[in-house]
């Protein structure tokens, strides 16, 4: 596989950003009880990384070290400005839904993340692929998140009702658990639990054992 | 030169903020039009939703259709009396509010919906079939937990029954007191009473949920659970708008000419 591709397919499963990175989980938890709301966050964020990665790597080496993560935080911070903006004017009831998650962007840790990690040290090309890569990776998470919450916490997806609900005179109970916050905690930690048994290169070694003493002299 | 000298790091950050502050602005200046549109049709797709005219995600020109048939007058507030020389168009009720000629101060006993000022005037909107009024939207906007909540309440033509209530505006936390603009909860508001025989809103949130048996349930609503201070605000709100310093003498003068035409 060529490197090029290797950028961008890594952080799928082999080093995605939330499940081994555990970066972003914030906005993971509070976007996701809608699949609409989650493919536009995942939209915003892949285009605030693409084009930040992108800028910060064209800049880095005029960057002066001790001013790096506040010049980084401007371009982050200016980038997703305009994105809010751009949603506002032309996706307006969805950016309403999403209100305060889209500047929100600016603190998720995956942009930081990836522009101190990646495009502080590699060119534009790479860095964007990186950038996209991530997102992607961002965004597999986030969008099977959203599809088990929405579809078992209201019967239905996109807004669509699929299972008829005993509310309306059908047979399914929404779960009320997954339209709250620990339910993604329980959904992300169970998709970790199969990407590492699946990949068990992503299990970490343990930083410390129980020891067992062995008493071999009783008194 | 190099890069950590403090000439550098002076010159990479001012120019960092010249170019970014560039992007931004010319953002927020091209797209604001596009932006301003989007929030003129929430409102009005609101206002209509409170009327009970159309349903939520109503296409742009339906909006605009339904608008057509709903008359806007500028009333004053302390006497209501339609005022014909401003522009319903053009009114801006919260700026009015924010100047001191145009809006009056609220004393701490008056000011129960903690908004501080009052316009002078008001936007109203009248629903009419065949010439004959069958409603009236009025503006409402006070304090919940957090923000202001801003909303419609619309009237039957008895002007005491609650024909929809719809806030288009509100900062409460999400899943409780955000909770205002869940359609189940609003759908609690049609054919519930909000002002008595003598003109006094009565209308109530009720924490915990009404009770059934009450006399007074008629004025009352089931409060929304985990947002009581959102829900008294909305008490508050409904009261002031509805009461002497808000609507109250203008829903007078226009029942007094509904009695005097029939």
């Amino acid at each position: 596989m060529s490197v090029d591709k290797r950028i961008v397919l890594d952080p799928l499963v082999d080093t995605n950003p939330i499940t081994l990175q555990m970066l972003g989980i914030c906005s993971a938890l509070a976007v996701t009880t809608s699949l609409a709301a989650s493919l536009l966050m995942c939209l915003a964020l892949t285009a605030v990384l693409v084009a930040s990665n992108a800028s910060i790597s064209l800049i880095r080496k005029q960057i002066p070290t001790n001013i790096r993560i506040i010049v980084q935080m401007t371009i982050i911070a200016s980038l997703v400005i305009v994105v809010d903006q751009l949603l506002r004017a032309y996706a307006f009831d969805l950016s309403k839904r999403l209100s305060v998650f889209v500047g929100l962007i600016i603190t998720n840790c995956i942009v930081m993340g990836r522009a101190e990690a990646y495009a502080m040290k590699n060119p534009v090309i790479p860095s964007m692929l990186d950038g996209l890569g991530n997102a992607l990776g961002y965004s597999l998470v986030l969008i099977t998140v959203a599809v088990i919450r929405e579809f078992f916490g209201t019967g239905g997806l996109l807004g669509y009702q699929l299972l008829p609900k005993v509310t309306e005179g059908g047979w399914y109970y929404p779960n009320g658990l997954m339209m709250l916050a620990p339910s993604a905690f329980f959904i992300i930690g169970l998709m970790i639990w199969v990407f590492r048994t699946w990949k068990p290169a992503q299990v970490e070694k343990p930083e410390y054992r129980i020891s067992h003493v062995h008493r071999t002299e009783l008194s | 030169m190099s890069n950590d000298s403090w000439q550098k790091t002076l010159l990479v950050a001012l120019v960092l903020c010249l170019v970014f502050s560039v992007l931004v602005s010319g953002a927020a200046v091209v797209l604001r039009p596009t932006q301003e549109a989007n929030q003129r049709l929430d409102v009005q797709r609101n206002l209509l939703l409170a009327a009970g005219l159309a349903e939520a995600g109503a296409p742009a020109d339906l909006v605009g259709e339904l608008m057509g048939s709903v008359e806007a007058q500028i009333i004053d507030l302390d006497t209501g009396v339609q005022n014909t020389e401003v522009d319903p168009d053009t009114f801006d009720a919260i700026s009015a509010a924010r100047k001191p000629n145009t809006s009056q101060a609220l004393g701490s006993e008056e000011d129960i919906a903690r908004i501080k000022r009052r316009a002078n005037m008001a936007k109203v909107y009248l629903l009419k079939k065949d010439g004959q009024l069958t409603g009236v939207v009025l503006p409402v906007y006070g304090s919940g937990l957090y923000s202001t909540l801003y909303g419609f309440i619309a009237l039957d033509a008895d002007l005491r029954t609650v024909r929809g209530l719809k806030f288009y505006e509100q900062g409460e936390t999400a899943g409780l007191g955000a909770e205002v603009d869940n359609p189940r909860w609003l759908a609690k508001w049609p054919g519930k009473m909000a002002i008595d025989e003598t003109g006094e809103p009565k209308v109530e949130v009720v924490k915990g949920g009404a009770n059934p048996s009450s006399p007074m349930i008629a004025y009352q609503v089931d409060g929304i659970s985990g947002a009581t201070m959102t829900s008294n605000g909305v008490t508050a709100l409904l009261q002031f708008w509805l009461g002497p310093d808000g609507f109250g003498p203008y829903l007078a003068r226009l029942k007094a000419q509904q009695m005097e035409a029939s």
